[in-house]
């Protein structure tokens, strides 16, 4: 398992339904529009030390709106 | 109640106000889980339940099949409009339609927009000072009394006051609005005057305080559903009217019952008890299993057109059982799924619903929630039901304690 690679976070704006549970878990990777739906920070890269929140944000979401990968 | 003839069997003949249901429902859920996932009863003409994560996901997700129009499983269904069709002058429809809630799509989307912003995590952390002083205060009445009624004394009163705060509404009218939610959502489950009486006294109150804040605006959320607009339009007093209805229902009993969950499992968890007095920053965590657990809330869907989930054939006009309840215990998405571990990491729970229709107020009522723990725990830290025999659970739509006497030193 590499995890030297980036990590992206992807928030499918058809699935989120503005839970917000990415926004709690991980305020460093994820911000807010005026209605409370999801995006990631800037193009979405995971600075190193945040994987694991970016891999908790993904498992929380009731949606299954978020999307770990490689960049 | 009392005489509801006796359920022969869950798969084929449940009725949710059964006081086995009512009481213990998760072993009831559980072995329909793994013996007949969807069951169905001939009562209230025709209803669903789907206790399988999956099933409750596919229903809440396909709003072509099931629609919002009915939200709750009640004995008589009111004079209803069949469809969002209707003129909305309609008299029928201004009893009864509560947007967003009530709206399948089209008409849901806009409706719902108009009121995130005023939901958004930022919007409600606005409302916790306010929140921690009224708990605060709630807990210091009786802190020093050795015992109290966690539920009457303390979680009833919590998202009463916030909500009224919210609405600039008086806080003295609490007692008026748990009434109507008390004939709306239980005494209105069988009987079909009390739910017409809750239904012309809130009208009746809301047209009031409309008419105040047309005069007299406030920095209320009455007043910015005055100044709202939908589709270029302003908001029609119906459609206010029946928005407010839908707030001040939704966001009393719901985090009421949660908050009371919370009680009720801590006073008999010392273990969880001392953790959380000793690790605050598993606070989050916890409020989340709690949800995941006790979730309060079961929505309702009527099928529009007949379909098939889960293998199991969905008649059309027939009401579904929406239970996200029954869906968060499902192990096959939950490990260890009857057990409540207050640092489980990985928790998407359905606790706020799934798909278009979640619950507008989850930042609110997670707010509230953390808040009415935290505050209680301050000055509280160690207590016990006092008898266990004595805790009486609600039956409907919304599950939660309506009497927890829980001792304290």
């Amino acid at each position: 398992m590499s995890e030297q690679k980036d990590l992206q976070v992807i928030v499918d704006p058809e699935l989120c339904q503005g839970h917000n549970r990415c926004k709690a878990i991980a305020p460093e990777l994820f911000e807010l529009d005026e209605f409370g739906h999801a995006h990631a920070v800037g193009d979405g890269t995971v600075p190193p030390g945040l994987e694991g929140k970016a891999r908790l944000a993904e498992a929380n979401c009731p949606e299954f709106a978020i999307k770990v990968a490689q960049a | 109640m009392t005489d509801r003839p006796p359920v022969s069997d869950w798969a084929t003949d449940f009725d949710h106000l059964d006081p086995r249901w009512v009481t213990e429902p998760y072993r009831i859920w559980d072995e329909l889980r793994r013996q007949c996932p969807v069951a169905h009863s001939e009562r209230y003409n025709g209803v669903y339940f789907p206790s399988r994560y999956a099933d409750v996901r596919a229903i809440a997700y396909d709003t072509e099949h099931f629609s919002s129009r009915r939200v709750v499983v009640r004995e008589v269904p009111p004079r209803a409009p069949s469809g969002s069709e209707k003129p909305k002058s309609s008299p029928a429809a201004s009893t009864l339609a509560s947007p967003p809630i009530t709206s399948d799509p089209p008409h849901h989307r806009p409706a719902r927009m108009v009121l995130l912003p005023a939901f958004t995590p930022d919007a409600i952390s606005r409302l916790e000072t306010r929140a921690r002083k009224i708990c605060g205060d709630l807990v210091d009445r009786f802190a020093s009394d050795g015992n109290c009624d966690a539920a009457i004394d303390y979680a009833q009163h919590v998202p009463v006051a916030v909500i009224a705060h919210m609405l600039g509404l008086p806080e003295g009218d609490g007692d008026r609005f748990r009434r109507w939610i008390h004939l709306l959502l239980h005494e209105g489950i069988a009987e079909n005057a009390s739910f017409a009486q809750a239904l012309a006294e809130m009208d009746d109150y809301f047209r009031v305080q409309i008419a105040n804040r047309r005069s007299v605006p406030g920095e209320d959320l009455i007043t910015f559903l005055l100044g709202a607009r939908m589709e270029d339009q302003p908001l029609s007093d119906e459609h206010i009217i029946g928005t407010l209805r839908l707030l001040l229902i939704a966001g009393i009993d719901t985090t009421w019952s949660a908050i009371g969950s919370c009680l009720w499992h801590l006073a008999q968890n010392r273990d969880d008890r001392r953790r959380l007095v000793s690790e605050p920053e598993l606070m989050p965590l916890a409020v989340e299993e709690f949800l995941r657990a006790y979730a309060p809330v079961t929505m309702a869907r009527q099928v529009a057109k007949e379909t098939t989930v889960g293998g199991c054939l969905f008649k059309e006009r027939e009401m579904v059982l929406l239970s996200f309840p029954a869906a968060n215990r499902d192990p096959e998405i939950f490990p260890q799924a009857d057990r409540v571990l207050i640092d489980r990491a990985e928790n998407r729970h359905a606790a706020f619903g799934l798909g278009i229709h979640r619950c507008i107020g989850s930042n609110l009522a997670r707010m509230e929630i953390t808040v009415a723990l935290e505050e209680w725990l301050a000055r509280i830290p160690d207590f016990e039901l006092a008898d266990p025999a004595s805790v009486t659970w609600s039956h409907g739509p919304v599950r939660g304690p309506r009497k927890l006497p829980v001792v304290f030193r």
